[in-house]
């Protein structure tokens, strides 16, 4: 072995700068080249394009009359769109100066105060909250009430009582027009 | 190359043997070349025996995988297909289903025999560590198992152990789309995890053959802990232990097969039977009776300490709840390994073994209290064992007199 290039610093337009640089140059490239094909097998598990292209729905929402409160599927989860009476605008309201868990003004929550959108995932373990039909529970705020571990909504969706530690998420939304709304 | 060549009147098995020893390295490794510790209990059983499970696991999954669908809206159905039109489908699938459930029986009581019989000490550490990785991976296998039915205990418990991965700090949202495919436990997370419940079982498979290659090299432990001295304290594998094995395996098979035959849905939860539902939430979600002591951790943490939220702690602590187990050889400091001899250490144990139990216990109740108080008490306790009472008591306690050898030990009887 003692006659191998890496023991023979004395061939001609040998000298350490040179060498160092080629060795760091491709151990940079592999590197490089070892992560970029890495890369398409993690990225393969990502949400593909059809998924993806779900992103959006659009919902009308002229049949829901005031008080009344509609589910729909946004990206396979369930978001509840709650037509709110004056009453629970009012609550929602003043209980801004309530103590709160997850503090957010129930003006920050909503575009039109007629209407709370919001996913209707428990953010605890993501179950999903009863309160939307009729005769359901919604709990001790009247809003939601999550059956799995106890948690209560208030009817700005935000967490008031149970394990959960943040308020029902507000999607990305805009209205189209007075009866359409664009989800996502 | 001067392997000991086994000399056959067949001239056939010789003239393989003399390219391929295998039929030495059989025979070195489950037979009468194997010298086994004389005084094995029948503690010692549950090592094979979830081998034997692994094995049945494997034929009948194959089996199941020709006939099943991993689709969100065929895998429900094509599981009925199973049980109702194809042959012998509810048999092959009643013993996968509950299988799974033998499988933890064998290997929690496999476990507890390692940690009361000091089976992790010093020379076998790596062949302990080796087995915590199996468990592990048992679990997240069994996880993945449980969700290809597709019915609403699958899909529920899918996205609340999923919804885990969203309590890593900063990254933690995006980790969960990136595992589910998709904004939600779908079909493409169905899709997946179909494809790692088939490979995970032969990475076990590999990881056994690591653990029994560990195993041959210092050979079993024996419920007195001390080493074999010689060839008086030992007997070869074949044919005691290969026929003490076969008696257990036996026994087995009848209890077994009381579940599959006479109460095959014993273990499972009747919300199963219905179809996956994405806007309809179980109002009781419990995970399969194996987890439930995790899962009793996981929910024993509800309180943010230092901005870490109670979620993330939850989480850590399940995880670690098993992978602390590997750092046992060290945290039991004594030297004496079988617990027979440490009066003190011995107590402490089978509290142990009792409070993981009702852990278990806990884990299937609402989360309400009294039960939130005694899931804190009970985790407490969990950790305290590993961490603070094993390494004092096992470095303090006062050793009962341990026999000289194996056979002193055993012609004393």
């Amino acid at each position: 072995m003692a006659d191998t290039a890496s023991t023979a610093p004395e061939m001609s337009g040998d000298d350490g700068n040179r060498r160092d640089f080629l060795l760091n140059a491709t151990i940079g490239v592999s590197a490089v080249g070892t992560l970029a094909a890495i890369w398409p097998f993690i990225d393969f598990l990502s949400p593909s394009a059809d998924v993806l292209a779900l992103a959006t729905t659009e919902v009308d929402i002229s049949g829901v009359d005031l008080g009344m409160a509609i589910t729909i599927q946004w990206q396979g989860k369930p978001v509840f769109v709650r037509h709110r009476t004056a009453e629970e605008i009012e609550t929602a309201v003043a209980d801004d100066a309530a103590e709160l868990r997850d503090p957010q003004a129930d003006a920050d929550r909503v575009q039109n105060p007629d209407w709370l959108i919001v996913i209707g995932i428990c953010t605890h373990l993501g179950c999903i909250p009863q309160g939307q039909k009729p005769g359901e529970p919604r709990g001790e705020w009247g809003g939601w009430f999550c059956p799995c571990h106890g948690s209560h909504y208030d009817t700005s969706g935000r967490i008031r009582k149970g394990p959960a530690p943040l308020n029902l998420a507000v999607p990305p939304y805009e209205f189209l027009s007075d009866d359409t709304v664009k989800i996502g | 190359m001067s392997h000991p060549t086994k000399q056959f009147k067949n001239p056939v098995l010789n003239w393989i043997e003399y390219r391929l020893p295998i039929f030495s390295l059989i025979d070195n490794s489950v037979g009468s070349g194997y010298p086994t510790p004389k005084n094995l209990s029948y503690w010692w059983n549950f090592g094979s025996l979830a081998g034997f499970v692994l094995v049945i696991m494997i034929a009948t999954g194959i089996l199941l995988a020709m006939q099943y669908t991993p689709h969100e809206t065929m895998a429900f159905s094509s599981v009925e297909h199973i049980m109702r039109d194809v042959n012998w489908g509810w048999l092959i699938r009643y013993l996968h289903m509950n299988g799974g459930s033998m499988f933890f029986i064998l290997v929690y009581i496999h476990v507890f025999r390692g940690v009361y019989y000091g089976s992790h000490k010093k020379p076998r550490e790596l062949l302990w560590i080796i087995g915590v990785i199996i468990l592990f991976i048992m679990i997240i296998t069994a996880f993945l198992g449980y969700v290809l039915p597709w019915g609403q205990m699958s899909y529920w418990g899918a996205t609340v152990i999923t919804s885990m991965l969203s309590a890593v700090p900063v990254v933690g949202d995006d980790l969960t789309i990136w595992l589910w495919g998709g904004f939600t436990v779908d079909n493409p997370t169905l899709n997946r995890f179909f494809s790692l419940h088939y490979l995970l079982p032969f990475t076990i498979l590999g990881l056994v053959i690591l653990h029994v290659w560990a195993l041959h090299e210092h050979k079993s432990n024996n419920p007195l802990g001390i080493d074999v001295q010689g060839p008086q304290d030992t007997i070869p594998f074949h044919p005691y232990y290969t026929v003490k094995d076969l008696f257990g395996v036996g026994v087995f098979l009848i209890f077994y097969l009381y579940f599959v035959f006479f109460a095959p849905n014993f273990f499972g939860e009747p919300d199963n039977y219905i179809p996956a539902n994405p806007l309809l939430t179980p109002p009781h979600i419990v995970p399969e009776w194996y987890f439930l002591p995790f899962y009793a951790i996981l929910r024993a943490f509800t309180v943010d300490i230092w901005g870490i939220t109670a979620k993330l702690q939850g989480v850590v602590a399940m995880v670690m709840a098993v992978l602390l187990l590997a750092a046992l050889p060290w945290l039991d400091g004594s030297r004496v390994r079988s617990m027979s001899f440490r009066p003190r250490s011995r107590i402490f144990f089978w509290t142990f073994v009792a409070n993981c139990i009702f852990l278990g216990y806990l884990g299937g109740q609402v989360a309400e209290e009294p039960y939130v108080i005694l899931g804190k008490i009970s985790t407490a306790y969990y950790f305290a064992y590993l961490l603070i009472i094993l390494p004092f008591v096992s470095r303090t306690e006062d050793v009962d007199e341990v026999p000289e050898s194996i056979s002193a030990a055993v012609s004393k009887q």
